[in-house]
């Protein structure tokens, strides 16, 4: 009686050995360390590393080792001051087209991390960081569809030579009047034609013909969808700027974007990023001017002197035709007729009249695109690294006009593939596709992550060594048996949150204490059963047998129970709060497999098989 | 040596139920009028607004601080210690004048906040922590946390329903209903911040007086179905001595951890702390006077708890 066979052992055997393994990685510093990366042009080799460990040999700071990763480079500190003097140094060697970020890596042996084991992901309130939600307003982003939308028409049906009288803006669409019904059929076939993601229907209202275009709920979504995408990119290019390592951008719900920044510290930096300007401007070239004589300081009246990306002077006009924000679209592609890449732009209502103004006049002549940005620069002043704001203003392409043009038109000649999808993206990277709000931020300074750490193992650890004692003294030998599992439990809990690289957070911590309070539950349920049965008579081996055996539908019940309680925390919660659910969750499943697998069998080992007389418990 | 002690009717419980029901009615009641009389302690989880917490490298005049905002026009921002005479704590309501800002500017807040201070306080000043909460995202996180509760609710009595019987089912969401209400009626009559943690604590409490009360009704429906003799207050009340030891020994524990968590897990993890342990005490309770005695005055029967290979027992006995 109470012998486990032999696959049941090697289970608990397994189980404690793949929980120590996985758990094991957390056991080793974190180490201050400086992630260094590269533009794409630019890239990481080996002489990067080169340069890096030179510049901080010649500045004496000590490092641990410098890691080649893909694209990046990682130098390992054993100081955090010895990582805040390789910043600087590291900032002044390597220059533009590198971000340096500092972070913590953890030195965790190869072996380990060939096998998938990590430490557990720590979340914001523990390590330290910003965390921002922000909302996209969608309704802008659909009134913006609709502007786009009504323009277009009137441009189509301008083209077709459609008198119409009335173009009206619906919430959802264009409504177009007309004053016959011959008319406005034929309208409604091309608008239809033009426009096959719009719903058209016509009716007569009071002597008027009139035609609505509307977005179906399908278009309204993809609408929607682009906004938040647009945003996500857009975000995503000026947060990368920053120098955060790991950030995180991604998509919460329909309408909200969430932007993470681990270890950062300054949450005025990230608004400035967030609501940064970076926009375009075309302006048409100054052709007449000499650009040598604006080199040398007489630029001529109404023109202002630029630079290309490549570093060529260039003269434009100071009259702007467009700016960024009157771009509704850029999408790069291959022009069927040259079998050029090409990019085709959109402008809104009012920017393609203008630019069908300024193209008409102008044909032949160049037009320039300029992209205007803040960006803020390091530099070195008498020593000191200097953080400065610095306007950027730089022309990434210049084209002639070839024909008149207005809200859509094409920029054709590209060299390669490459370089459209680059100025698609600049085109379109410059201004949001619709206006965001901070609606969220939790910053969580490094001193106070550091302090939650502390607390939160502190209080796992004198709970866990008073349950533990409680239930030494309460059930002698059986209550040691009970420590044995809440142990080990710990160390599940710990191995399964890093193997599912969960987010520990620190509500989380405090799952995990609730759960060494609770863990034992199941012990004691089964040890008060035992105890019964050896009041009522039975023999000690009889006892353990049924003590297990009843003991173990309640416990399966009670713990169903609390796992519903974990599952709707997590799938209402925001993220503290998920954080407390996961632990819950796992550790529930943990300690019920610990408390009467794991128990019954170091209890069989013990007493299994043999002659007892007394059991004590 | 064997020790041969009787568990069973040693001590009376069901007897006293009229009692328990008089005490868990009034504190029940007390805690309804406390929520319409005194409202709730809302966070800025809830409310909307900023929160900022600074660390100084010395002790704190509040009263310089509570200048120094109020003159770079923070005037409705309460000041108070946090945990340390060395930390601060600065609440900020969401304005009004900013409602129709920019895109960052209701967020800028706490940076100008902590720049007066900074500046007033000699530069070394440590911004522990920074809360923005929009008004919108707080009022959808009140809408999901009343939500949640009621899912949770559901999601159980369709558990206890299903595993065990209706009355079961019934008697366990008294029981949860009662331990909230308590817990909240805590949280209100003290006027104790209720923020993000403590209603999820609120959560794990209903997990757990949930766990207490099964406990208990998984042994009822067992004695049920193996005693021959006994009246169901009897039978209720053997269960409830048999299971006494267990359901002391886990509350023990659990509030061993939780004490260990509010005096050592710091400030931010207090009120989530209280919240639990008020919970256990309640659950515990709850699972013997409130859970038991509902079930009791819902008119369980031996009939009811037959295993289901003796069908049409039930039959006599629904409302």
């Amino acid at each position: 009686m109470n012998r486990y066979p032999l696959w049941k052992n090697l289970l608990v055997a397994l189980v404690m050995l793949m929980g120590l393994v996985y758990a094991l990685p957390n056991i080793f510093d974190q180490d201050p360390a400086i992630q260094i990366t590269a533009d794409r042009e630019i890239g990481i080799d080996a002489q990067t590393a080169e340069r890096v460990s030179g510049a901080l040999e010649k500045a004496g700071i000590v490092y641990k080792a410098v890691e080649e990763g893909e694209n990046e480079l990682l130098v390992r500190f054993n100081e955090t001051a010895d990582q805040l003097a390789a910043q600087d140094v590291l900032a002044r060697q390597l220059g533009d087209g590198y971000i340096s970020a500092m972070t913590l890596s953890p030195d965790v042996p190869d072996w380990l991390t060939g096998i998938g084991a990590e430490p557990m992901y720590l979340g914001l309130d523990l390590r330290g960081g910003i965390h921002v939600l922000i909302d996209v307003d969608m309704d802008a982003a659909l009134v913006q569809a609709v502007d786009r939308y009504a323009s277009d028409i009137r441009i189509l049906l301008r083209k077709e030579r459609m008198r119409y009288t009335n173009v009206a803006e619906l919430p959802d669409g264009v409504q177009i009047t007309f004053k016959d019904a011959a008319l406005r059929d034929q309208a409604a076939d091309a608008i239809n034609d033009e426009f096959r993601n719009l719903d058209i229907t016509t009716r007569d209202q009071g002597g008027d013909f009139v035609v609505a275009a509307t977005m179906p709920d399908q278009e309204k979504r993809e609408v929607r969808k682009f906004a938040l995408q647009q945003n996500i990119t857009t975000l995503r290019n000026r947060v990368n700027e920053m120098g955060v390592a790991e950030p995180i951008i991604q998509q919460q719900g329909e309408r909200r974007i969430v932007v993470q920044l681990p270890g950062a510290k300054d949450p005025g930096a990230l608004k400035d990023i967030l609501s940064a300007t970076a926009t375009l401007e075309y302006r048409l070239e100054d052709t007449e001017g000499n650009v040598q004589d604006a080199l040398d300081g007489r630029v001529p009246p109404g023109s202002k002197l630029y630079q290309t990306r490549d570093g060529m002077p260039i003269l434009l006009k100071k009259q702007v035709i467009v700016t960024g924000n009157q771009i509704t679209n850029a999408m790069s592609g291959i022009d069927t007729r040259s079998g050029s890449p090409m990019v085709t732009v959109s402008l809104d209502g009012a920017g393609g009249r203008r630019m069908r103004d300024v193209t008409t006049e102008n044909v032949n002549k160049p037009m320039a695109v300029v992209f205007i940005e803040t960006r803020t620069t390091t530099e070195e002043v008498d020593g000191e690294l200097v953080k400065r704001k610095e306007l950027v203003e730089e022309v990434i392409s210049v084209a002639n006009i070839l024909e008149p043009f207005g809200s859509r038109f094409q920029t054709t000649g590209l060299d390669s593939n490459e370089e459209a999808h680059e100025l698609a993206l600049l085109l379109r990277a410059g201004a949001l596709a619709a206006p965001i709000e901070i609606v969220e931020e939790r910053t969580i300074g490094p001193s106070l992550g550091q302090d939650n750490i502390d607390q939160g193992f502190r209080s796992v650890m004198i709970g866990l060594v008073l349950v533990m004692l409680f239930m030494a003294v309460y059930y002698r030998a059986f209550g040691l048996i009970a420590d044995l599992a809440l142990v080990t439990n710990l160390v599940l809990i710990v191995a399964v949150l890093s193997m599912l690289q969960a987010t520990l957070t620190l509500p989380g911590i405090a799952g995990i204490v609730l759960t060494v309070g609770m863990a034992v539950d199941a012990n004691v349920l089964i040890f008060e059963r035992i105890r019964e049965e050896i009041r009522v008579g039975s023999t000690p081996q009889a006892s353990i047998h049924a003590g297990y055996e009843k003991a173990l539908s309640t416990i399966v019940d009670a713990n169903i129970t609390t796992l519903i309680a974990a599952l709707v925390l997590y799938s209402f919660g925001t993220g503290p709060i998920k954080g407390f659910a996961v632990t819950l969750f796992i550790g529930i499943l943990t300690s019920m497999f610990t408390a009467i697998v794991g128990t019954r069998a170091v209890v069989n080992r013990v007493y299994g098989g043999k002659k007892v007389n007394k059991l004590a418990i | 040596m064997k020790q041969i002690i009787s568990t069973d009717n040693r001590l009376d419980f069901m007897s006293k139920r009229k009692l328990a029901m008089i005490f868990s009615g009034a504190l029940i009641l007390i805690s309804i009028v406390s929520f319409f009389g005194r409202g709730f302690d809302f966070g800025i989880d809830f409310t909307g607004g900023t929160l900022i917490e600074v660390g100084y490298p010395q002790a704190v005049d509040l009263n310089a601080a509570r200048d120094v905002l109020d003159q770079g026009g923070f005037g409705d921002a309460t000041v108070q210690l946090f945990g340390t005479d060395s930390d601060i704590l600065i609440q900020l309501p969401p304005s009004e004048e900013t409602e129709a800002g920019s895109a960052t500017d209701k967020a800028e807040i706490s940076n100008r906040a902590f720049a007066l201070l900074n500046a007033a306080g000699g530069g070394d000043l440590d911004l522990r922590r920074v809360e923005f909460v929009g008004s919108k995202v707080g009022d959808e996180l009140t809408e999901q946390g009343g939500l949640a509760m009621l899912y949770a609710l559901i999601g159980i009595l369709i558990y206890v329903g299903l595993r065990f019987e209706y009355r079961f089912a019934l008697g366990s969401i008294i029981a949860l209903v009662h331990d909230v209400v308590l817990v909240l009626g805590v949280f209100s009559l003290f006027q104790i911040e209720f923020d993000l943690p403590v209603l999820a604590a609120v959560l794990a409490v209903i997990g757990y007086s949930l766990n207490d009360t099964i406990v208990v009704y998984d042994r009822i429906r067992e004695n049920f179905r193996k005693m021959r003799k006994g009246s169901p207050e009897e039978i209720i009340n053997r269960s409830l001595n048999q299971t006494l030891a267990r359901t002391l020994v886990t509350s023990l524990t659990t509030l061993l951890v939780l004490f260990a968590l509010f005096i050592l897990g710091g400030e931010i993890i207090h009120g989530f702390a209280l919240a639990l342990i008020v919970g256990v005490v309640v659950g515990t309770y709850s699972s013997i006077y409130v859970a038991s005695a509902a079930v009791l005055a819902l008119g369980i029967s031996k009939e009811d708890l037959m295993p289901p290979e003796k069908e049409g027992a039930e039959l006599d006995d629904t409302p």
